[in-house]
């Protein structure tokens, strides 16, 4: 007999106040009153006095009143409205409850006796019963939650809400089944696509397997005169998932024999080391969980970047929890393990206004969530990812396109710090040994994430499992993240690690044991959420939180001692072999028995052939604009522009006491480019980053947009003081449509951007990743079928060292009077700029293309760079901004809105051939706008002697902004105030 | 000799590191322990003369921020916890830490009834997780905030607005226990920022006990401990370029850590 513990405020609740305002702007006008209680039911026999006792442990009696198994409501309500979890979901608050009553009660919960959480919303006003189902639709996801709507009148006459026990009940088969494969063709190229089909008839998930690699597996098990078990083929299907083996960068591609990641991205970087010689900071790159350089004589930094984009469609908060703690696990899984020092994020949705529905299936009866509440809880899920673990978040951006309606990107990143030798001993390299026990650490094993790997290697659709959703519990890892870089770690308790990330178990262990050649696994020893689980669904599950060690047998004891004190749950679960096996056994039973080098080498390359993509260059008549200063409001104001404060405030960029320039910079608050933080406080030296990203330029030239990413990386990080010879480089590719010849085209230009302007700029890439199927195939809402496919995104981002963080510089105006200059040429270069973006949406969504996307010569900026770092060592820059998307005319707001400083520029000489809108919105590259005090005017232009370098202007007394054009009128007649409240205006009520 | 500051941490804690080193930085010797580690016995609170609640988010805030934190303190330590704070010790609770000794009864503890709990810290009026920077006011004389009359600090927090019954709140504010106020001081106004950023009661931002030796503060010190963690640093960083003053090294908040210090080495 459960109970329930239902509490409510007895002070003002101001979640109520949030909640009311959120569903007014939502259109439930006639909602008077909000009223939130808490629920805790408990599925354990316990005695009344008892349940008091335990009622008050989850209360604060001066602000909260508890009632033990009698609902508590206000007096008055129309309906209300309950959300709980569906079985199996991560209730995090349920589980702190349940470890806070067997703390106080001396007692164990023996399964299936369990705590869940619920939250019952009372709503009073004036609603139908239809509009109070409306409402419970956009507070819950029926894809993790279950919704009750009661009236008042059912309240009353049911004595409270009905009890709901989201027990978990499985039947699953408990041992392995065996998949015959001597099957016709067509067969077996559905089971490679749609899956195995389970003993009730049901397919168990995508395999997501092409027929020549189903042809691959056939031909394997028919020499070995067998048929696989599932938890084999289910294993084959996890190691060669495109998520896990990179297929489409690995594989020929026209005459790029060795494909792309090996000949651009790889090769870039081996021909950069070699060139750098001595000079090479590089210190692990690729072959890690996270690329590493050296920050100095002691230490390194790692950094890697990754892509949660398929769950954070499903489960915008539940997503992109578990890819900012997944990525945690990148820096924790680093050599023996860095500590993560800063997380990163980056955003694309689609437009948060946009409130036409999208479904998945034809019956649209699952429709995708709209972008605002994809972007709601994306948001909120980094949040409290990152909040909890106590890794600030000092860095991110958030792009706006509709084309990523159908599937967000979510990137997300994590920097971490390791010493390079413990005890005389580099702990950057890690071997698991022959006959070490692998252990399992962190959290246990559930349904949650099943199929994750081969799900993100498909497109979004009616199909995509429910049981991909996971919620990450960012307390579980950091403990066993505390546990193991600050402790276990530095007593080398083991021998090797690595994150269970994507394919769960079956790619950990499998990865590992190519250090030792081997791995034997006892499965029934993998401690799990509940029972009922199939072996195979134990093996590939994605359960978050977890790590697998390689602990040699004499250290057991200790770690396991030491991870017990530390509240962390450790399990032995095989050992690592040297006879080139992967085995698993179930209870006794051998279930899996591959070769490693089956597993790991035993997919057939794929050759692919591109096609030249057409590129739409069309461009009609543009009249230059009349009223300048509304042009540039308009542009201050865009998504892609305007501040986004409310999400850099609400991560903590501070934690940690290494912050040295914010991620909302000077006075007026500016979201910065790049920033600076110690993550060493015993030292000068600091850490830079930055990132950049142009989609819009993938449209006409995807060379182009890679050498502009590449180029604005790398300028921003200078921008901020990073040493331009001392930056490294990583890359990550969100595509789409990946069976598209112009789409291969356009990637493997993009392939060869990377190795050119990575060459050119001498910056190594470090660590990428790619996500290849960011499509959607589903319908709007008359049931037409619609395809959706992101435009090509690659995301480049920089990590660098800055030698005196007291020499950081901000895009702030300090002072008046101080000289403002623009280094870099500017030229006609406005296709895919934020301004054609603007025109373009004035006239209904036409783009308007040319073929004008910024080049980047390499050489120049290169040069401009390392004088701007030399200028910057001397002391000489006051303020300085990189002139990215919309232009001169954005830095320059940016500069006064963020020094609240007027300026008093001219465009004369810039470049007096081009119209003043061109000069002014052009998104040339290798351009900063800096600002110096006027003493060093000598000094700053014998620097700059041989670089181009114009004098555009002074920050003024007060808080005008002036700008003319080359022919000497005066075309921004403005204030840094009323731009700002441009600036601020979009994203006010977020 | 050095004081000794025991550091609380575990559990989802996470500002223990940047505050051992705060103290360090004053001058006081400080262990990182594991709350495990205390209750095992490993440690003793009676070895230390300053105990530290640092920042973070134990136990994820579930069941109320600092709650659970609070539970297994008082089902294992209370004991040793009592004994600590009636010795001539101090005591401090930083965000977390703050939340942590509310719900413990550190704080306030009016006549000193320790172990009950007298107020709350409720969540922001936005409902959501702020960090920013803030000016204070000192407004009582803890050995904390000895000659400290404003004070720049960040905030990073969701469940920080004060609340007591108004019997309580009187009390208080006649006992001297109030010890930090929001105010629209030098660092807001150059952010052109609001004061009060979570709408907390009376602009309260931290409290004392009734002999001002335990101190519970939402903002966070420790942030503020160095020059260039200030906001605005490369902007003051070229006004005393231009004046020709040499660059601060710290930051306002070590002030607290020294008054520490000071307390048992004066």
């Amino acid at each position: 007999m459960p109970f329930r513990i239902e509490i409510i405020s007895t002070v003002f609740d101001t979640r109520t106040e949030v909640r009311k305002k959120n569903l007014h702007k939502l259109g439930f006008k006639s909602i008077k009153k909000i009223s939130i209680v808490d629920v805790y039911t408990i599925d354990k026999r316990f005695k009344r006095e008892e349940l008091q006792e335990i009622s008050d442990t989850l209360i604060n009696p001066i602000v909260q009143r508890a009632s033990v198994s009698e609902g508590i409501s206000p007096p008055a309500f129309s309906y209300a409205l309950e959300i709980s979890f569906l079985p199996g979901v991560t209730d995090n608050i349920a589980n702190t409850a349940k470890e806070i009553i067997t703390d106080k009660m001396k007692v164990s919960f023996v399964p299936p006796e369990n705590v869940y959480t619920s939250q019952i919303t009372f709503i009073t006003g004036d609603i139908t019963s239809e509009e109070a189902n409306k409402i419970a639709d956009s507070l819950y996801n029926p894809l993790i939650q279950h919704a009750s709507v009661v009236s008042y009148k059912t309240y009353k006459k049911q004595g409270g809400m009905p009890a709901l026990l989201p027990v978990v009940r499985l039947n699953a088969a408990q041992n392995a089944e065996e998949v015959n494969l001597n099957i016709t063709d067509s067969k077996l190229k559905d089971l490679g696509k749609r899956g195995i089909i389970d003993k009730n008839g049901k397919f168990q998930g995508p395999l997501a397997l092409d027929f020549i690699y189903m042809k691959t597996i056939q031909d394997h098990f028919r020499k070995l005169g067998r048929n696989p078990t599932d938890i084999e083929l289910e294993s084959i299907a996890q190691t060669w998932s495109e998520h896990c083996k990179h297929t489409i960068f690995a594989d020929p591609i026209d005459e790029v024999k060795n494909g792309l990641y090996k000949t651009f991205i790889q090769g870039a970087t081996h021909t950069i080391r070699a060139k750098k010689g001595k000079k090479d900071f590089c210190v692990s790159v690729f072959h890690d969980n996270s690329g590493a350089i050296e920050f100095d004589r002691d230490y390194l930094i790692t950094h890697k970047v990754e892509t949660h984009n398929s769950p954070s469609a499903l489960d915008p908060f539940g997503g992109a929890v578990t890819g900012i703690v997944g990525v945690n696990r990148d820096a924790i899984g680093f050599g023996l393990g860095a500590k993560p020092v800063a997380n990163t994020y980056g955003f694309c949705f689609g437009n948060p206004d946009d409130t036409s529905f999208l479904y998945r299936d034809s019956a649209l009866t699952q429709p995708l969530l709209s972008p605002r509440r994809i972007m709601d809880g994306v948001v909120a899920g980094v949040n409290s990812g990152g909040n909890c673990s106590g890794i600030p978040t000092p860095l991110g951006f958030v792009f706006f396109d509709n084309r990523y309606k159908g599937k967000p990107l979510v990137f997300v990143g994590t920097v971490g710090l390791i010493p390079k030798k413990i005890k005389g001993k580099p702990i950057f390299k890690k071997k698991a040994q022959r006959g070490d026990y692998i252990v399992m650490v962190g959290g246990r094993v559930g349904k949650d994430g099943i199929h994750g790997a081969t799900f993100s290697s498909e497109a979004l659709s009616s199909g995509s499992p429910v049981g991909a959703v996971q919620i990450g519990d960012p307390i579980t890892q950091k403990k066993l993240s505390d546990a193991l870089v600050k402790e276990a770690r530095d007593k080398r308790l083991y021998t090797s690690i690595t994150d269970n990330g994507a394919g769960g178990l079956s790619c950990s262990v499998s990865e590992m044991a190519r250090e030792s050649g081997g791995a034997k696994v006892e499965l029934e020893k993998v401690p799990l959420k509940y029972p009922g689980l199939s072996p195979w669904e134990i093996w590939i599950s994605e359960s978050q939180e977890r790590m697998t060690l390689s602990v040699p047998k004499r250290k057991w004891k200790e770690l396991s001692e030491l991870l017990k004190r530390r509240g962390v749950e450790a399990s032995i679960i095989g050992t690592f072999t040297t006879n080139g096996k992967c085995i698993v056994t179930y209870h006794g039973k051998k279930i899996m028995d591959i070769s490693m080098n089956f597993l790991h080498n035993g997919l057939p390359p794929r050759p692919m052939k591109t096609t030249p993509a057409t590129i739409i260059t069309e461009s009609d008549g543009i009249k230059e604009p009349k009223n300048y200063a509304g042009v540039l409001e308009n542009l201050l104001s865009r998504f892609n522009i305007a501040g986004f404060s409310f999400i850099s405030e609400q991560f903590d960029h501070e934690v940690g006491g290494g912050s040295v320039t914010k991620p909302l910079v000077g006075k007026g608050r500016v979201n910065a480019d790049a920033v600076v933080f110690r993550p060493l406080l015993t030292s000068k030296k600091g850490v830079v980053i930055s990132q950049a990203t142009y989609p819009t330029y993938s449209d006409t030239d995807t060379y182009r947009m890679t050498a502009c990413s590449i180029d604005t990386a790398i300028r921003n990080a200078v921008t901020v003081g990073a040493n331009p010879e001392y930056l490294a480089l990583l890359d990550n590719f969100c595509w789409s449509q990946p069976d598209n010849p112009e789409y291969l085209y356009k990637l493997k230009k993009s392939g060869e951007a990377c190795y050119d302007y990575a060459v050119a700029y001498q910056t190594p890439f470090i660590a990428g990743k790619d996500s290849m199927y960011n499509d959607f195939k589903g319908f709007d809402g008359k049931g037409n079928r619609v395809n959706i496919s992101v435009p090509p995104t690659l995301l480049i981002s920089s990590l660098g060292i800055i030698e005196d963080i007291e020499k950081s510089v901000t895009p702030d105006i300090k002072y008046p009077g101080d000289l403002i200059y623009l280094l870099g040429d500017t030229q006609d270069e406005l296709t895919g700029s934020e301004y054609y973006s603007m025109l373009s949406d004035s006239r209904g969504g036409k783009l308007l293309t040319g073929n004008r996307v910024p080049k980047v010569d390499a050489k120049k900026n290169s040069h401009l760079y390392r004088y701007f770092y030399d200028a910057i060592q001397k002391d000489l820059i006051s303020s300085a901004i990189s002139v990215g998307r919309g232009g001169i005319a954005v830095a320059l707001a940016k500069k006064s809105m963020a020094g609240r400083c007027g300026v008093d520029v001219s465009l004369k000489g810039i470049a007096d051939n081009l119209r003043t809108d061109t000069i002014l919105f052009s998104e040339s590259q290798g351009r900063i706008i800096l600002t110096i005090d006027p003493k060093n005017k000598m000094k700053f232009e014998n620097v700059f002697k041989n670089i181009s370098h114009f004098l555009i202007g002074k920050a003024r007394e007060d808080n005008k902004c002036i700008i003319k054009s080359n022919r000497g009128e005066t075309i921004v007649n403005s204030d840094c105030n009323i731009l700002l409240k441009s600036y601020r205006s979009t994203f006010k009520d977020y | 000799m050095k004081p000794k500051v025991i550091i609380f941490s575990g559990y989802g804690l996470n500002c223990e590191e940047e505050t051992a080193f705060a103290f360090n930085l004053a001058g006081a010797v400080s262990d990182i322990v594991h709350i495990n580690d205390l209750i095992d016995g490993l440690y003793s609170l009676s070895n230390y003369q300053i105990a530290v609640f640092p920042g973070g988010f134990s136990y994820g805030d579930d069941t109320g921020s600092g709650n659970a934190f609070a539970n297994k303190l008082k089902n294992h330590l209370w004991r040793e916890i009592e004994a600590f704070v009636k010795r001539d010790t101090l005591t401090l609770g930083i965000c977390n830490g703050f939340q942590i000794i509310t719900h413990l009864g550190l704080v306030p503890a009016l006549e000193y009834r320790y172990g009950e709990k007298q107020s709350a810290l409720l969540h922001n009026s936005s409902a959501r997780y702020t960090d920013r920077w803030i000016d204070l006011e000192i407004t009582n004389s803890s050995p904390w905030l000895k000659d400290i009359k404003t004070l720049m600090l960040p905030i990073a927090h969701g469940e920080g607005k004060f609340y007591a019954s108004p019997q309580t709140l009187s009390k208080m504010k006649k006992r001297g226990m109030i010890a930090l106020r929001y105010i629209k001081g030098e660092i807001c106004t150059y952010l052109d920022l609001e004061a009060n950023p979570t709408e907390t009661l009376e602009n309260i931002a931290g409290i004392t006990s009734e002999n001002g030796r335990i101190l519970g503060m939402m903002p966070h010190p420790e942030r503020a401990m160095f020059f260039t963690q200030l906001p605005h640093w490369t902007y003051l960083k070229e006004k005393y370029k231009r004046e020709n003053k040499p660059l601060p090294k710290y930051g306002p908040g070590l002030h607290i850590f020294k008054n520490a210090v000071s307390y048992f080495t004066n």
